[in-house]
């Protein structure tokens, strides 16, 4: 009898940097080699991305469930040897579970995945992402035909609505209400499109879904096609984003050719196509009017809302646009019924939220979690606290249009009003968890620096205002902070806030604002003290070496760039301030903490 | 056949493969850039008499996506994530560290045309901050000084070629 197993390779970016692309192709090769000998089958399949892509290249093995993580090409042949001839399991090569104090054998039951509820990432990681095979065996592209064969466009519209399905892009408008503008919008020819600029840093759901399951996305685009009645999509995709186009346009190709896309689809009569279009790398082309003047052929500028594109969109059409893990929901819902997926989140927020927690955490990685779940059980029972044991100051949310939530306000439920409230937002799921080594002031300028850059420029508030607070920000930042300045960036902030044109000026203050709220003492310490707490200002740090905690084993050495760190092994060492650039590499390396901040 | 006529007739060729409207602007002038690694001032021409688009139109297009240079661009490219993790994490210090061991800033190239320095808004592998890519080779978990030991291996690289 043979015996039949599937290795799972992930190949999200994140696994690829780690090279996960070369254990794929040695795997391939010492499976051919054996095929002849032995009677074991193995299919090896590359996968969208698994979630922690910080233990990766993860290698995951079906039907035994062995997840084998930080796998190299040396220790393929171990792998083929025991683990796919035989049924062994490497022990070396598993996950050890910090908060179960054990080596793990399967995925499934890290404590990272435990509080998990996948919905959008439901095929991530297992299936092959360049397989329309893979998808439709598990079920893809089923919504697609039950929506063609039995509802009508208004059934399906009602569907998604009841669902309570809210776009996960950032603003979590409802996606039903969205769609229902649309098809009342009069015009015999609408679009669809799906937003993939995932612009938002720190953030990469959206990639990860095109990349690993891009079929999902299409179907979700087609059946909101048959229910607003368009009959073509386009994806737009950010231009650093090469795998997620391949993987996209790959998938359109084969969807065509089953059939599933193009003219009289499942011989329902309803046409639909989708087109790819990459992006040229601009942040505000996530923003909706832009991102249509972008694929028209034009820079991407907003214009006034309304007209909303619902009724006036790309060539002045009705058109839907929504986001990636929005559209990874849709066939779900139909499948499902709209009563499950309303059954699963908070009150006015149904469903899961895909986030990308990094940062200063242990798991860095892709999760998904329903709304309504608390903070601190993402950070410390998914997340597993703070990195190297430091002391947790903030997360953030909604990058560059969101802010910080204190470590006082852990038990906040996740949803999109709650965060509101905190003075953040859900954005589109960046969740970086920020330590005592942060610098609150210089962070927010971080984001001012990139929305400045970022900023379109059309309308004056956001281009002047931005300006001016970075400038006010950087001189805190530099040691040339003045007494005024803090109420001064409220100022402009406010302005900014109530006179941009578009999303990105209109939340653009938010980082600075909430800092501004949650850690003023920070701020005043730059301001009057003329000293950065958390030791990253450059001007205003001076680091130095405590002799009592030193135990001279020279790690700090190693890591200078500028050798200003010397002493003898196990003696006490000397920091020579004069040659100190204030980089903080000694102070990261230190095992035990001597490297401190004056 | 002089360089600037070689750039047009080459860069019709490329704009052809798409039909001649203003919505294939964007796509056109990618290819171009990824042929060039830059926007030569022929090719932009060109594009603007094929997609019959005024030049300014064009030039407002490389100038707005950061996606377009109009300078050539270095054998290596040095993409810098400065993401949120990775700002977070030091990229700023790796960016310091280059420009001492370089002399470049972001978006300059250095004079021997081997290094460009870009920053990059998060290019999604988080959990290996602070990253850099080089070409299409991902660095993670960069430190000053392991960026340095990887610059020299590109500089030594390019010596043994010689």
């Amino acid at each position: 009898m043979q015996n039949k197993k599937t290795i799972f390779v992930c190949c999200g970016t994140g696994c690829q940097a780690n090279g996960s692309m070369k254990i794929y192709q040695a795997l391939l090769e010492a499976i051919s080699g054996l095929n002849l000998k032995v009677e074991v089958v193995a299919d090896i399949k590359k996968t969208g991305c698994h979630g922690l892509c910080q233990k990766g290249p993860l290698v995951h093995i079906a039907p035994q469930e062995i997840t084998y993580i930080h796998v190299k090409t040396a220790d393929v042949p171990e792998i083929i040897e025991r683990s796919i001839i035989k049924d062994e399991v490497i022990d070396r090569l598993l996950y050890f579970d910090k908060q179960q104090n054990a080596k793990i054998q399967s995925k499934s039951d890290w404590t990272f995945e435990k509080k998990q509820y996948r919905i959008a990432l439901r095929h991530c990681g297992g299936i092959a992402n360049d397989s329309i095979d893979d998808y439709i065996a598990k079920g893809g592209y089923q919504a697609l035909e039950k929506v063609l064969k039995t509802m009508t466009a208004q059934q399906v519209i009602d569907e998604i609505k009841k669902s309570g399905l809210r776009g996960r892009g950032g603003g979590g408008f409802p996606t039903g209400l969205k769609w229902t503008f649309a098809a009342k919008a009069q015009g015999d020819v609408k679009y669809v499109i799906c937003n993939g600029d995932e612009g938002d840093p720190g953030a990469f759901m959206d990639r990860s879904i095109m990349e690993g399951d891009p079929h999902t996305v299409l179907e979700g685009m087609a059946i909101c096609g048959y229910a607003i009645g368009a009959n073509q999509g386009f994806l737009y995709i950010r231009d650093e984003y090469g795998l997620a186009v391949e993987n996209m346009r790959k998938a359109i190709a084969d969807a065509h050719s089953k059939g599933l896309l193009g003219e009289n689809i499942c011989g329902s009569g309803f046409a639909f196509d989708a087109e790819v279009v990459r992006g040229g790398g601009a942040f505000v082309c996530g923003e909706e009017t832009s991102l249509i003047h972008s694929i028209e052929g034009s820079t991407g500028e907003p214009t006034p809302k309304p007209p909303f594109p619902a009724n006036q969109g790309l060539w002045g059409k009705p058109t839907i646009i929504n986001n990636v893990e929005t559209w990874a929901n849709v066939p779900v819902i139909i499948n499902k019924g709209a009563d499950w997926f309303a059954s699963i989140g908070s009150e006015k927020s149904k469903g899961t939220k895909v986030f990308a927690l990094v940062g200063k955490i242990n798991n860095t990685g892709l999760v998904e979690v329903p709304m309504g779940i608390k903070l601190r059980e993402i950070i410390y029972d998914i997340g597993g606290g703070v990195g190297k044991n430091r002391k947790f100051k903030a997360v953030q949310t909604g990058g560059p249009s969101g802010g910080c939530i204190p470590e006082s306000k852990l038990d906040l439920p996740i949803d999109y009003d709650s965060l509101i409230a905190e003075g953040s937002m859900m954005g589109s799921g960046g969740m970086i968890v920020i330590d005592d080594r942060t610098c609150m002031v210089e962070f927010a300028r971080y984001y001012l620096k990139f929305l400045s850059e970022e900023s379109c420029g059309k309308c004056v508030p956001c281009r002047e205002g931005i300006k001016s607070m970075l400038k006010i920000l950087s001189d805190i930042c530099e040691g040339r902070g003045q007494a005024g300045d803090i109420e001064l960036l409220e100022q402009i902030g406010a302005m900014v806030k109530a006179n941009s044109l578009c999303g990105l000026g209109k939340t653009a203050p938010n980082p600075v604002l909430s800092n501004i709220a949650n850690f003023r003492d920070e701020f005043d310490a730059h301001i009057n003290d003329k000293r950065c707490p958390a030791g990253v200002c450059k001007n205003l740090t001076k680091l130095y070496i405590d002799k009592e905690v030193c135990i001279g084993c020279g790690l700090c050495v190693k890591v200078c760039p500028v050798g200003a760190i010397s002493g003898d092994k196990k003696q006490p060492h000397i920091l020579d301030e004069a040659k100190c650039v204030n980089c903080g590499s000694c102070r990261e390396r230190c095992a035990v903490d001597a490297v401190r901040v004056r | 056949m002089s360089e600037s006529l070689e750039i047009s007739k080459e860069s019709l060729e490329i704009a052809q493969k798409y039909q001649p409207k203003r919505r294939y602007l964007l796509a056109i002038l990618q290819d171009i850039q990824k042929h060039y690694n830059y926007l030569p001032a022929e090719a932009m021409e060109t594009v603007a008499r094929y997609l019959n688009v005024p030049l300014v139109k064009v030039y407002g297009m490389a100038t707005f996506y950061k996606a377009f240079s109009l300078t050539p661009k270095g054998k290596y490219i040095i993409k810098v994530c400065d993401g949120t993790a990775c700002h977070i994490k030091g990229s700023v210090n790796l960016l310091a560290e280059i420009e001492a061991i370089l002399g470049i800033e972001p978006g300059q190239t250095t004079d021997d045309g081997l290094f460009s320095l870009e920053t990059v808004a998060c290019i999604g592998a988080c959990g290996l901050a602070p990253v850099a890519v080089i070409n299409d080779e991902y660095h993670g978990n960069l430190t000053p000084a392991s960026l340095r030991q990887i610059l020299e291996q590109y500089q030594g690289g390019m010596e043994d070629a010689k």
